[in-house]
């Protein structure tokens, strides 16, 4: 079965704040029973201060939906609303020390009941402004509608370049026939024929015009981003620390409750996604021991 | 407490019994069938006994029938690529709905080489239509590929008489009866079945050996070229210590082929009775009358179905599920939606498969602790309010996007 970190474990065998509060002013309902996951989310907000007094939810759904679900209520509860609105999937995954790539779409789920009963609350419509496609490619959480809409987008015409764009199919390789079936899909709406030798198309970078990092700048953009996770960390006892940079290549060290501990593999690729998100760059994250190896190779 | 392990159709236990018999192949009779010295002399007639016992319980006419292969994928792409190579005109292939993916997905596969691929559908209770499968019979069918028994439900299609239908027809008939063999009886040699797969783990054999059963007479191209072994018809060295281990596990299933049918059934049944007389808003999946002896899926409604197997797990009870969610797929198994499960129920599918190692305080056991499951799930649950499913599902609770 899954790899669910003990966080999720604990929050799906005794979830926090089960069921619908009463006299809720703010409801936010997603899903449906045919995709398997629904959340009803239910909010007591102090009128005055907007603040967030009682939460709870409903949810039907896997182990690490309900988990996601109960992990959120504690979250935002003591939140004011703008600031429970800043509250990203991510954030959720976080504080369950990670879910696997699979089960990413039942953070977004919580995110949404979140959107969804601020907005019920405000007496404003919301509406999901994105669409969720089957999973492609696991290694880096990617889905079909994403890379439909890259290949449109950037004209993109084959697998290196989806690649090149999205990340997908850059590691272990198991999605490339799903990415060729896409993009043939797409080509052939475009009335074009895929081609798998194709040359890649000239990488003008990544959408916007976004210049190359520095070096020294994608060290400050690192620390920062080790920065913003390090309370969290050592909430659980650990913490970490930036020791080389080379290239894409950040090694770190984990220390505290996080060396050593069965968890920190997990937390080292929640590490790397973040950096990923937030440097729009890739990003490899190893541990430090990692790198005493490679020199002593090359000695 | 003992853990108790109704997850059979997934996978089984080895029987110490065959353990014992595999033991000297790996530091004893080492050797290579085909070398000639006495640390190989055994091991040649260790593989000739496998083989006889293997056709025993198959019942089929010449040992050399059985073509030993490393799993029932491996014998079930090896008999749908082997029918269309030997029979390069004939473009469609018949099949079913709910196959094991190890048929369903390279037929997918071969559908974008261009093969047309006949997918008969099956009813609610999950059975064929004989007449709509008779209709799609024709010299442009290189092979006809139907599992005896489903894996889910346990269904038992009725292969014997859709061989004969196509051999009227002059098509190829091959069976994935991987979840079939030894839990039913079977003779081989009164059937028209050209190509039977079998794997060893679903009979308390190990993982990675399986058998090929390919009739005499049948058209047959090898997947895997190169030494002689199996007569050329399957390249490589043999796997000699679980081909034994095999064989002894098909004599063993002969000898409780009873047992199976009687008291593990019994099992069987007290479990699903027990079950849908206690817990309200939960039906058996398949075609009850027409069933593997040790098979039971239930589908729970209003909840899902990992949920369901986590809770059962930290009661020490395994077992599986045709939920969406233990796959990373949306959407839940294939073989329900081909059934016409509803959403609400279909998500909530948990599959027991027993063995004969199980007994009937396992039974008891899951009884037990199944009622509270249940109810504390659909309790989370928003479809579900003060003991009953909310009026109206879809409708009571309306969310801002489906
Ligand atoms: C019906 C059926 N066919 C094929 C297989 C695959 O067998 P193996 O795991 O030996 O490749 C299975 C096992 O899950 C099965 O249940
Ligand atoms: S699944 Fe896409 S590279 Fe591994």
């Amino acid at each position: 079965m899954w790899d669910y970190s003990e966080k999720v474990q604990e929050h799906f065998f005794n979830p926090k704040n089960a069921g619908a509060v009463k006299d809720a002013n703010a409801i936010g309902e997603v899903g449906s029973i045919s995709c398997g996951d629904a959340l009803r989310l239910t909010l007591k907000v102090n009128p005055e201060s907007e603040i967030i007094e009682e939460s709870g939810f409903q949810t039907f759904g896997c182990g690490s939906a309900i988990a996601s679900s109960s992990v959120l209520t504690e979250i935002i509860k003591g939140m004011t609303l703008d600031e429970a609105l800043k509250v990203t999937n991510q954030d959720i995954a976080d504080h369950l020390d990670g879910l696997p790539p699979e089960k990413m779409h039942c953070s977004v789920m919580g995110r949404e009941a979140l959107q969804a009963a601020v907005a019920n609350y405000r007496g404003e419509e919301w509406s999901d402004d994105h669409e969720e496609g089957a999973l492609v490619c696991k290694c880096f959480a990617i889905d079909a509608v994403m890379i439909e809409e890259m290949v449109w987008a950037n004209k993109l015409r084959t697998v290196e370049d989806v690649t090149n764009f999205t990340k997908a199919g850059g590691g272990c390789a198991a999605c490339h026939e799903d990415i060729e079936a896409i993009l043939e899909k797409v080509l052939a709406e475009k009335g074009e024929k895929f081609d798998p030798d194709a040359a890649p198309i000239e990488v003008a970078k990544p959408k916007a015009e976004k210049k190359p990092l520095t070096n020294l700048q994608r060290i400050k953009r690192i620390e920062e981003v080790l920065d913003s996770l390090r309370p969290q960390l050592m909430a659980d006892g650990g913490n970490v620390e930036l020791v080389e940079v080379i290239g894409n290549t950040a090694y770190v060290n984990m220390t505290g409750a996080c060396n050593g501990c069965q968890m920190s593999a997990m937390t080292i690729a929640g590490i790397q996604q973040r950096l990923m998100e937030v440097l729009g760059e890739f990003i490899k994250v190893v541990p430090a021991s990692e790198m005493a190896k490679l020199v002593t190779i090359g000695a | 407490m003992r853990d108790i392990y109704l997850d059979n159709n997934a996978t089984t236990k080895v029987d110490p019994q065959v353990v014992d018999v595999m033991l000297p192949y790996f530091t004893e009779q080492f050797g290579n069938p085909s070398s000639i010295h006495r640390f190989a002399d055994g091991v040649a007639k260790g593989i000739k006994n496998a083989r006889q016992q293997i056709q025993e319980l198959l019942g089929c006419e010449h040992d050399s029938e059985i073509i030993f292969t490393s799993c029932g994928t491996e014998s079930d792409s090896t008999a749908i690529l082997s029918a269309i190579k030997a029979q390069p005109f004939k473009k469609e292939i018949i099949t079913t709905a709910v196959e094991h993916p190890a048929i369903l997905n390279l037929c997918e596969y071969l559908e974008k080489e261009g093969y047309t691929i006949h997918r008969l559908p099956v009813d609610k209770r999950g059975r064929l239509n004989l007449e709509a499968y008779k209709a799609m019979l024709s010299d442009k069918v290189a092979i006809v590929s139907v599992m005896w028994a489903n894996n889910e439900t346990g269904t038992i299609f009725p292969v014997v008489e859709m061989a004969e239908m196509a051999n009227a027809a002059g098509v190829m008939f091959h069976t994935d009866a991987v979840q079939a063999v030894g839990k039913i009886p079977m003779n081989l040699k009164d059937t028209k079945i050209d190509m039977l797969s079998l794997s060893g783990h679903k009979l308390h054999a190990p993982k990675g050996i399986g058998v090929l059963y390919l009739k005499r007479g049948t058209r047959y191209r090898p997947l895997l070229r190169g030494g002689h072994q199996e007569r050329g018809r399957r390249a490589g060295t043999e796997n000699s210590a679980s081909i034994v281990g095999l064989g002894k596990a098909c004599e063993l299933a002969l000898q409780y082929m009873e047992h199976e049918n009687t008291h593990v059934k019994a099992m069987r049944d007290r479990l699903e009775r027990g079950i849908v007389e206690q817990i309200p808003h939960c039906f058996i999946t398949g075609d009850l009358e027409n069933r593997l002896p040790n098979t039971t899926d239930i589908a729970f409604e209003y909840i899902e179905g990992e949920a369901i197997l986590m809770l059962l797990n930290k009661a020490g009870i395994a077992a599986s599920s045709g939920s969406a969610c233990t796959s990373g797929s949306l959407e839940p198994s294939h073989v329900m939606r081909a059934m016409g499960i509803p959403y609400t129920a279909a998500h909530g599918t948990i599959r027991f498969s027993f063995s004969r190692y199980n007994s009937m305080a396992d039974v008891d056991q899951v009884l037990k602790v199944m009622p509270d499951i249940a109810a504390a799930l659909r309790n989370l649950s928003p479809y579900w309010e003060n003991g009953a499913p909310v009026a109206n599902p879809e409708q009571a609770f309306a969310p801002t996007y489906s």
